[in-house]
Protein backbone atom coordinates (compact mmCIF):
# COMPACT_ATOMS: atom_id res chain seq x y z
CA UNK A 1 0.00 0.00 0.00
CA UNK A 2 1.72 3.17 -0.95
CA UNK A 3 0.71 6.47 1.31
CA UNK A 4 -2.03 8.75 0.45
CA UNK A 5 -1.90 12.21 2.38
CA UNK A 6 -4.83 15.25 2.47
CA UNK A 7 -4.87 18.00 4.66
CA UNK A 8 -7.33 20.30 6.87
CA UNK A 9 -7.67 23.24 8.57
CA UNK A 10 -8.48 23.36 12.61
CA UNK A 11 -7.93 26.90 14.23
CA UNK A 12 -4.91 27.65 12.41
CA UNK A 13 -3.47 24.22 12.37
CA UNK A 14 -2.97 22.28 9.47
CA UNK A 15 -3.35 18.90 9.97
CA UNK A 16 -1.49 16.24 7.23
CA UNK A 17 -3.57 12.99 7.57
CA UNK A 18 -1.06 10.52 6.41
CA UNK A 19 -1.84 6.56 5.51
CA UNK A 20 0.12 3.68 4.11
CA UNK A 21 3.97 3.23 3.64
CA UNK A 22 6.15 6.12 4.27
CA UNK A 23 9.38 4.40 2.93
CA UNK A 24 12.07 5.09 0.44
CA UNK A 25 10.38 5.94 -3.23
CA UNK A 26 6.66 6.70 -3.47
CA UNK A 27 5.49 7.60 0.60
CA UNK A 28 8.75 10.07 1.23
CA UNK A 29 8.29 11.69 -1.95
CA UNK A 30 4.83 12.22 -0.80
CA UNK A 31 5.38 14.26 2.28
CA UNK A 32 8.35 15.75 0.67
CA UNK A 33 6.18 17.37 -1.81
CA UNK A 34 3.22 18.26 0.78
CA UNK A 35 5.27 19.63 3.65
CA UNK A 36 7.05 22.10 0.44
CA UNK A 37 3.92 22.94 -0.82
CA UNK A 38 2.33 23.52 2.62
CA UNK A 39 6.01 25.92 3.29
CA UNK A 40 4.95 27.75 -0.12
CA UNK A 41 1.24 28.46 1.10
CA UNK A 42 3.00 29.67 4.41
CA UNK A 43 1.82 27.15 6.68
CA UNK A 44 3.84 27.26 9.78
CA UNK A 45 1.60 25.32 11.87
CA UNK A 46 1.47 21.90 10.91
CA UNK A 47 0.26 18.67 13.11
CA UNK A 48 1.09 15.33 11.05
CA UNK A 49 -1.38 12.52 11.83
CA UNK A 50 0.45 9.26 11.38
CA UNK A 51 -2.21 7.34 12.99
CA UNK A 52 -3.43 5.45 9.75
CA UNK A 53 0.75 4.98 8.92
CA UNK A 54 1.25 1.02 8.89
CA UNK A 55 5.12 1.34 8.19
CA UNK A 56 8.08 3.36 8.07
CA UNK A 57 11.49 2.50 7.09
CA UNK A 58 14.84 4.95 7.41
CA UNK A 59 14.00 6.71 4.66
CA UNK A 60 10.94 7.37 5.90
CA UNK A 61 12.28 8.91 9.16
CA UNK A 62 15.07 10.84 7.22
CA UNK A 63 11.61 12.64 6.12
CA UNK A 64 10.26 12.96 9.13
CA UNK A 65 13.41 14.43 10.24
CA UNK A 66 13.66 16.60 6.88
CA UNK A 67 9.94 17.99 7.27
CA UNK A 68 10.75 18.79 11.03
CA UNK A 69 13.86 20.59 10.18
CA UNK A 70 12.63 22.16 7.44
CA UNK A 71 9.35 23.64 9.18
CA UNK A 72 11.77 24.76 11.76
CA UNK A 73 14.19 27.05 9.65
CA UNK A 74 10.93 28.46 8.51
CA UNK A 75 9.71 29.51 11.71
CA UNK A 76 7.40 27.48 11.80
CA UNK A 77 6.41 24.35 14.20
CA UNK A 78 6.05 20.83 13.19
CA UNK A 79 4.30 18.26 15.83
CA UNK A 80 3.28 14.65 15.18
CA UNK A 81 0.09 12.94 16.11
CA UNK A 82 -1.20 9.58 16.95
CA UNK A 83 1.76 7.45 16.47
CA UNK A 84 1.22 3.41 16.59
CA UNK A 85 3.34 1.20 17.92
CA UNK A 86 5.56 0.42 15.44
CA UNK A 87 6.27 4.05 14.86
CA UNK A 88 6.71 4.81 18.42
CA UNK A 89 9.36 2.32 18.75
CA UNK A 90 11.10 3.31 15.88
CA UNK A 91 11.49 6.80 17.37
CA UNK A 92 12.30 5.74 20.66
CA UNK A 93 15.45 3.66 19.15
CA UNK A 94 16.79 6.36 17.31
CA UNK A 95 16.42 9.00 20.20
CA UNK A 96 13.88 10.62 17.95
CA UNK A 97 10.99 11.01 20.59
CA UNK A 98 12.30 13.20 22.14
CA UNK A 99 13.28 15.40 19.22
CA UNK A 100 9.78 15.98 18.09
CA UNK A 101 6.90 16.94 19.92
CA UNK A 102 4.38 13.79 20.13
CA UNK A 103 0.63 14.16 20.88
CA UNK A 104 -2.13 11.46 20.93
CA UNK A 105 -4.75 13.91 20.97
CA UNK A 106 -5.75 15.79 18.22
CA UNK A 107 -7.86 18.54 20.42
CA UNK A 108 -4.67 18.99 22.76
CA UNK A 109 -1.82 18.56 19.81
CA UNK A 110 -3.65 21.62 18.68
CA UNK A 111 -3.60 24.23 21.69
CA UNK A 112 -0.36 23.04 22.04
CA UNK A 113 0.88 25.18 19.22
CA UNK A 114 2.30 28.68 19.75
CA UNK A 115 -0.73 31.24 19.11
CA UNK B 1 17.95 -31.89 10.99
CA UNK B 2 16.99 -30.03 7.49
CA UNK B 3 18.69 -27.21 6.26
CA UNK B 4 16.42 -24.83 4.13
CA UNK B 5 18.11 -22.54 2.02
CA UNK B 6 16.92 -20.35 -1.31
CA UNK B 7 18.60 -17.52 -2.99
CA UNK B 8 17.57 -14.46 -5.15
CA UNK B 9 19.11 -12.70 -8.06
CA UNK B 10 17.57 -9.34 -8.29
CA UNK B 11 17.76 -6.13 -10.62
CA UNK B 12 18.71 -2.46 -8.38
CA UNK B 13 15.39 -1.71 -8.32
CA UNK B 14 12.80 -0.29 -5.91
CA UNK B 15 11.06 -3.29 -6.89
CA UNK B 16 13.83 -5.58 -5.83
CA UNK B 17 13.80 -4.26 -2.27
CA UNK B 18 9.90 -4.97 -2.27
CA UNK B 19 10.98 -8.43 -2.93
CA UNK B 20 13.44 -9.14 -0.69
CA UNK B 21 11.25 -7.22 2.43
CA UNK B 22 8.61 -9.86 1.34
CA UNK B 23 10.71 -12.76 1.21
CA UNK B 24 11.75 -11.85 4.68
CA UNK B 25 8.78 -11.99 5.77
CA UNK B 26 7.91 -15.25 4.34
CA UNK B 27 11.15 -16.69 5.62
CA UNK B 28 10.96 -15.33 8.96
CA UNK B 29 6.77 -16.41 9.29
CA UNK B 30 7.88 -20.18 8.06
CA UNK B 31 10.20 -20.79 10.88
CA UNK B 32 8.26 -19.06 12.30
CA UNK B 33 9.26 -16.17 14.25
CA UNK B 34 6.79 -14.04 16.34
CA UNK B 35 4.92 -11.46 14.23
CA UNK B 36 7.25 -8.71 16.13
CA UNK B 37 10.48 -10.89 14.80
CA UNK B 38 8.96 -11.00 11.53
CA UNK B 39 8.30 -7.33 11.24
CA UNK B 40 11.60 -6.69 12.47
CA UNK B 41 13.71 -9.27 10.23
CA UNK B 42 12.02 -8.41 7.18
CA UNK B 43 12.64 -4.51 8.08
CA UNK B 44 16.44 -5.15 8.65
CA UNK B 45 16.54 -6.81 5.12
CA UNK B 46 14.75 -4.13 3.81
CA UNK B 47 17.60 -1.52 5.16
CA UNK B 48 19.96 -3.33 4.14
CA UNK B 49 18.53 -4.12 0.73
CA UNK B 50 18.29 -0.67 -0.13
CA UNK B 51 21.95 -0.12 0.94
CA UNK B 52 22.82 -2.44 -2.17
CA UNK B 53 20.38 -1.61 -4.86
CA UNK B 54 20.61 2.43 -3.65
CA UNK B 55 24.58 3.10 -1.70
CA UNK B 56 26.03 -0.18 -3.23
CA UNK B 57 25.20 -0.98 -6.71
CA UNK B 58 23.37 2.94 -6.90
CA UNK B 59 20.60 1.24 -9.55
CA UNK B 60 23.08 0.49 -12.04
CA UNK B 61 20.74 -1.86 -14.31
CA UNK B 62 23.74 -4.09 -15.14
CA UNK B 63 24.64 -4.89 -10.92
CA UNK B 64 22.81 -7.14 -9.23
CA UNK B 65 22.00 -7.87 -5.67
CA UNK B 66 21.50 -11.08 -4.66
CA UNK B 67 19.80 -12.33 -1.64
CA UNK B 68 19.28 -15.75 0.05
CA UNK B 69 18.02 -16.70 3.51
CA UNK B 70 18.60 -20.00 5.40
CA UNK B 71 17.24 -21.61 8.32
CA UNK B 72 20.26 -23.60 10.15
CA UNK B 73 18.00 -25.09 12.31
CA UNK B 74 19.03 -22.69 15.01
CA UNK B 75 19.10 -19.37 13.59
CA UNK B 76 17.37 -17.78 10.46
CA UNK B 77 20.97 -16.64 8.04
CA UNK B 78 20.36 -13.88 5.61
CA UNK B 79 23.14 -12.71 2.86
CA UNK B 80 22.22 -9.66 0.63
CA UNK B 81 25.11 -8.78 -1.60
CA UNK B 82 25.99 -6.16 -4.13
CA UNK B 83 28.33 -5.33 -6.66
CA UNK B 84 29.46 -1.95 -5.62
CA UNK B 85 31.74 -0.21 -4.65
CA UNK B 86 31.93 -1.44 -1.11
CA UNK B 87 30.87 -0.24 2.56
CA UNK B 88 33.16 0.18 5.50
CA UNK B 89 31.57 -0.89 8.60
CA UNK B 90 34.01 1.70 10.14
CA UNK B 91 33.09 4.48 7.59
CA UNK B 92 28.98 4.45 8.96
CA UNK B 93 28.72 7.11 11.40
CA UNK B 94 26.53 6.72 13.93
CA UNK B 95 22.82 8.18 14.20
CA UNK B 96 22.78 8.66 17.83
CA UNK B 97 25.41 11.14 18.51
CA UNK B 98 24.01 14.73 18.99
CA UNK B 99 25.63 16.09 15.37
CA UNK B 100 23.92 13.29 13.62
CA UNK B 101 20.69 12.96 15.54
CA UNK B 102 18.76 15.33 12.40
CA UNK B 103 20.55 14.07 9.59
CA UNK B 104 18.11 13.25 6.96
CA UNK B 105 19.78 9.60 6.62
CA UNK B 106 22.60 7.21 8.24
CA UNK B 107 19.98 5.26 10.08
CA UNK B 108 19.80 1.87 8.12
CA UNK B 109 22.59 -0.53 9.30
CA UNK B 110 21.70 1.29 13.23
CA UNK B 111 18.31 0.14 12.65
CA UNK B 112 19.57 -3.50 11.17
CA UNK B 113 21.97 -4.06 14.41
CA UNK B 114 18.78 -3.23 16.69
CA UNK B 115 16.82 -6.19 15.10
CA UNK B 116 19.06 -8.65 14.28
CA UNK B 117 21.01 -10.68 16.73
CA UNK B 118 24.41 -10.82 14.85
CA UNK B 119 25.54 -8.42 11.68
CA UNK B 120 28.59 -9.15 9.60
CA UNK B 121 30.36 -7.50 6.69
CA UNK B 122 32.01 -8.75 4.05
CA UNK B 123 34.02 -6.91 1.33
CA UNK B 124 33.51 -9.07 -1.97
CA UNK B 125 35.81 -8.06 -5.34
CA UNK B 126 33.34 -5.94 -5.89
CA UNK B 127 31.02 -4.64 -3.47
CA UNK B 128 29.58 -5.92 0.23
CA UNK B 129 27.66 -8.62 1.44
CA UNK B 130 25.71 -7.98 4.57
CA UNK B 131 24.96 -11.32 6.61
CA UNK B 132 21.73 -11.30 9.29
CA UNK B 133 21.41 -13.55 11.72
CA UNK B 134 18.72 -13.91 13.88
CA UNK B 135 18.72 -16.48 16.43
CA UNK B 136 15.54 -19.26 16.54
CA UNK B 137 13.84 -19.49 19.54
CA UNK B 138 15.43 -16.27 21.54
CA UNK B 139 12.29 -13.75 21.06
CA UNK B 140 13.55 -10.46 22.01
CA UNK B 141 11.89 -7.84 23.71
CA UNK B 142 10.65 -4.64 22.07
CA UNK B 143 12.98 -2.76 20.33
CA UNK B 144 12.49 0.29 22.72
CA UNK B 145 13.48 -1.42 25.66
CA UNK B 146 16.31 -2.89 24.12
CA UNK B 147 17.49 1.00 23.77
CA UNK B 148 17.62 1.60 27.15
Amino acid sequence: MTMKASNRRVDGVTILDLSGRITLGEGSVVLRDQIRDLISKGEKKILLNLGDVTYIDSSGIGELVSAFTTVRNQGGELKLLNLTKKVHDLLQITKLYTVFDVKDDETSAIKAFTK
Amino acid sequence: MTIDRVSYTLDSTLDSVNKAEQAAEEAACKIPFEDEDCHRIAMAVREAAVNAVLHGNAYDPKKKMTVSFENTGESLVIKISDQGRGLRDEDIPDPLAEENLLKQSGRGIFLIRSFMDEVHFRQLQPGTEITLVKHIGHPSGSAAEASK
